[in-house]
């Protein structure tokens, strides 16, 4: 299981803050969890495609889309930080 | 040096005096102590239209974080420069929820024996919490409310310290 937490201008985009996903045996990377939920939704397939540029992190570190996701993982998809 | 109290992210306001004086009883016999606070401005991120920036006045901002995360990133960043620099004592405080023009949004203090490591240790902190640390602001105008667009500058700004 995943536990994805969604912030910002990506959770609006989605209308939903989290969800868990049981792992798809067709998602072992980022890359792939990427591919997936695009596939599931049409807007998430938009924001991936969108030039703001759409960040992971894992369990609260950012990752690039080559990580190897593990059983259990806490996934956040946002977009750029703007603190400060 | 690095204490878990170092860094706060909060709702309420913060007291830059009580802030100065934690910071100068932690550090004991800094030469040097420097403290950034950085405010929520009314002419926020002016929408460029036809090459002229239409000025709609800011009514209210919006901070988004990601609990959990936001405190480890602030912890790392100050840890970091804790690293680079000799500092005796090092703060960030970080407001997030609602605020209003003309409220202080956030707070780097840094204190070191000499000026120049507690101002390259606080730029730095600056630097890297703008653009690496899990804050997002959302604007509220006569127009609506929109998300604020990251910046460039802000993710050059990283670039000199590598």
């Amino acid at each position: 299981m995943l536990n994805i937490h969604y912030f910002a201008s990506v959770r609006e985009a989605l209308k939903r803050d989290r969800q868990e996903l049981a792992i798809p045996d067709s998602v072992s990377t980022v890359a792939e969890l990427i591919e997936h939920l695009s596939a599931k939704d049409p807007a998430f397939k938009t924001l991936q495609q969108s030039s703001n540029g759409l960040l992971v992190a894992v369990n609260q570190t950012v990752v690039d889309n080559s990580y190897k996701l593990s059983e259990g993982d806490e996934v956040a998809f946002f977009p750029p930080m703007t603190g400060g | 040096m690095s204490e878990s109290g170092d860094i706060s992210v909060q709702q309420q306001a913060f007291d830059l005096a009580a802030e100065y004086v934690a910071l100068r009883e932690r550090a004991g016999d800094a030469g040097a102590i420097v403290t950034f606070t950085g405010l929520v401005r009314e002419i926020y991120n002016p929408q460029v239209q036809d090459g002229v920036a239409e000025e709609s006045p800011i009514q209210s901002l919006f901070l988004e974080h990601y609990p959990g995360m936001t405190e480890k990133c602030l912890q790392d960043i100050l840890e970091q420069a804790a690293g680079k620099w000799p500092l005796l004592a090092a703060r960030i405080i970080h407001r997030v929820g609602k605020l209003n023009p003309g409220e202080e949004i956030v707070f780097v203090g840094t204190a070191s024996a000499h000026r120049q490591a507690a101002f390259d240790a606080a730029q730095f902190m600056m630097d890297y919490l703008k653009s690496n640390a899990p804050f997002w602001k959302k604007q509220s105008t006569a127009d609506g409310t929109h998300w604020v667009d990251s910046r460039q500058s802000d993710a050059d700004a990283i670039k000199r310290w590598q």
